[in-house]
């Protein structure tokens, strides 16, 4: 290999370029940001998830709590702790977490904010086979949780193909996907008028999505495929800054495109099944976690790892409110975080077509 | 000053396409190594998209192009990058990226599969920062500066990848005269005391003739002349590739050929 040329000779010696202090301020100015909304986010995640273990009406205190956490409890407590509010929790933890995140690499990767795993029918299809399994197969457990995943999978690829030409933009991507989502929606709705009342219910979680009753097994294949997910996310994130340039910018940085499209979406798509098969689409949570990290950490970061933190964060909010804002009902998260995300929604899009762009 | 390694890029029958639309057909062309090449045409004409073969952001539909006599194809992409550095057309950062945090994203095509920088990097983005007058504006966020200033941080980008051939698409577009040519001279200086050999597209064609010292005009996807300026740029060549009625004449300042357009209102 030819030896670079020098843009300014350097001097003798191996003095520190007081401009390149400058250049690792300006960058570590950017990484600080991202490490304090990290630090916050997961305060407040930690905060909400406490008051979710506390608060209820089996009249727990916090000593009866801490005590059925490490297994000293009355049976009472720990059935109450351990079975219901624990799972609970770390189901929002899970699936706020994998949402964040996958809708962070889609968008940032379709540089598009629409671009959402749940707009595109992303989640839609994981529902789908979901409800289709239950519903025409009779499957429960684990292999709705599988069929969710493949239906998730089933769509992206759907996407993919429908919107390759010659390579892949973003634009054709959002609205082949966002065709897709409606075709999904119609045929969900379709089987859930079909099935009886009392499976409709059930199937309703599906739809909007709801963590309530979720139990240790699934917790623990849906918390292990996310551990595994996370470290192949952060074996990617260097690609990320690239892939949010131009398609050419990435190339000609010694970047395949492509490639590393098609590699974030895969994560993305395998995050958002996660998810889905173990607390159904949570409604808009893939949409909004994204941007408002995005906006906390600011300077043009993908800012994935704020992403996750702050997806756990809207999850368990929301199912704080979901639990306890209704006097006398309970009502499923998605419903929760559907009337948060649908205003941000209309006002994505209503920016856009301001701006007249395409959002 | 001689360059820092002998390099040859080269076309060889190039044909690139769109959907199935022939845009360059059959082209040769070779880079002089070293030196500023301007490539020039009218619109449509096929010059960017000839750029963009160059710069492998494009597969042939037939030919090659090589580098050093290898199929620039079968190069891996960083090992690629660090050769030939591209500037598209109007690249776009996302909205607060700092000067700094994007030149340094140059850096990429040295770095390992885990994206770890090495403590050279801080040092050539800085060198790179004051090479363009950016240095400046290393803390600001690159979308709040004019039009100018951002070409010549997108210029740091490409320069912080160390290659010996730079390939721009249009640098000089939405600039004003003064920035224009103070980009050339950025490119120049670049190209007079590192030996880096530049590639543009430019629109305009006296600057073309100014700052190029090979000049390629292109015109319905093939080439209608190369050369020294002085030998391409004659009236019959400008004619013929734009459809224009002109005087050439020497430029007062520089001694390279000028075009002095005629329009229907001032014909002898």
């Amino acid at each position: 290999m030819s030896v670079a040329p020098a843009v300014v000779p350097t001097g003798p010696g191996e003095s520190v370029h007081p401009l390149a202090v400058r250049v690792a301020a300006a960058r570590s100015r950017t990484h600080r940001r991202a490490t304090t909304v990290v630090a916050v986010g997961s305060l407040f995640a930690l905060a909400a998830a406490t008051a979710s273990l506390l608060l209820g009406a089996a009249g727990l205190g916090v000593g009866d709590v801490l005590a059925a956490l490490v297994g000293q409890g009355s049976p009472k407590a720990e059935f109450v702790i351990v079975r219901l509010r624990l799972p609970r929790v770390l189901a929002a933890i899970v699936a706020g977490t994998a949402l964040g995140l996958g809708g962070a690499l889609f968008q940032t990767t379709l540089r598009n904010p629409l671009a959402s795993p749940d707009i595109l029918g992303v989640t839609g299809g994981a529902s789908l086979a979901a409800v289709g399994s239950m519903l025409l197969l009779g499957l429960e457990g684990p292999a709705v949780s599988l069929a969710a995943f493949a239906g998730a999978l089933v769509v992206a690829a759907l996407m993919w193909g429908l919107a390759w030409r010659d390579g892949l933009t973003g634009i054709r991507f959002v609205l082949v996907g966002i065709g897709l989502a409606s075709i999904v929606s119609g045929l969900l709705g379709w089987l859930i008028t079909r099935a009886e009342v009392r499976e409709a219910s059930e199937a309703l979680v599906w739809m909007v999505g709801g963590i309530a009753g979720v139990g240790w097994p699934e917790l623990g294949t849906a918390g292990s495929t996310l551990a595994v997910l996370l470290v192949l996310t952060v074996a990617f994130s260097p690609r990320m800054p690239l892939l949010a340039l131009s398609d050419d910018s990435a190339r000609s940085l010694g970047l395949d495109a492509t490639r590393a499209r098609a590699t974030a979406i895969v994560l993305g798509v395998g995050l958002v099944a996660v998810a889905t098969a173990l607390a159904g689409p949570i409604a808009f949570v893939a949409l909004v976690a994204a941007p408002i990290a995005r906006a906390l950490v600011g300077h043009g970061q993908a800012a994935l790892a704020a992403s996750a933190v702050v997806g756990a964060a809207i999850v368990l909010v929301a199912d704080l409110v979901a639990q306890h804002a209704f006097t006398g009902f309970a009502v499923p998260v998605g419903i929760v975080t559907g009337l948060i995300g649908a205003p941000y929604l209309l006002w994505l899009i209503a920016r856009g077509n301001r701006r007249g762009s395409d959002g | 000053m001689t360059p820092p390694a002998p390099h040859a890029l080269r076309a060889d029958a190039l044909t690139l396409a769109y959907d199935g639309r022939r845009v360059v057909e059959g082209l040769d062309l070779e880079i002089p190594d070293g030196r500023i090449t301007a490539v020039v045409g009218p619109n449509a004409s096929g010059k960017s998209t000839l750029l963009r073969g160059l710069a492998r952001l494009m597969r042939p539909e037939a030919g090659r192009v090589t580098l050093d006599g290898r199929d620039i194809r079968s190069f891996a992409p960083k090992e690629f990058a660090r050769r030939v550095a591209v500037l598209p057309q109007q690249p776009v950062a996302p909205d607060g990226v700092l000067v700094a945090e994007l030149v340094s994203r140059g850096r990429h095509p040295h770095r390992g599969w885990f994206g770890g920088r090495s403590s050279d990097d801080d040092r050539i983005v800085a060198e790179v920062l004051e090479a363009t007058g950016t240095a400046e504006l290393a803390d600001r966020a690159v979308s709040e500066l004019s039009g100018g200033q951002r070409q010549r941080v997108w210029i740091a980008m490409a320069l912080a990848q160390r290659a010996d051939i730079v390939l721009l698409d249009e640098p000089t577009s939405f600039l004003d005269v003064s920035h224009q040519l103070e980009l050339l001279d950025l490119l120049t200086e670049s190209n007079r005391e590192h030996g880096t050999t530049v590639v543009m597209v430019l629109h305009e064609l006296n600057l073309a003739a100014r700052y190029a010292d090979h000049l390629v005009v292109v015109d319905g996807g093939r080439i209608a002349a190369a050369g020294e300026p002085a030998a391409v740029m004659t009236a019959e060549t400008v004619g013929a590739a734009f459809g224009l009625d002109c005087v050439v004449t020497p430029d007062p300042v520089a001694g390279s050929p000028m075009i002095v357009p005629i329009g229907r209102f001032h014909r002898a």
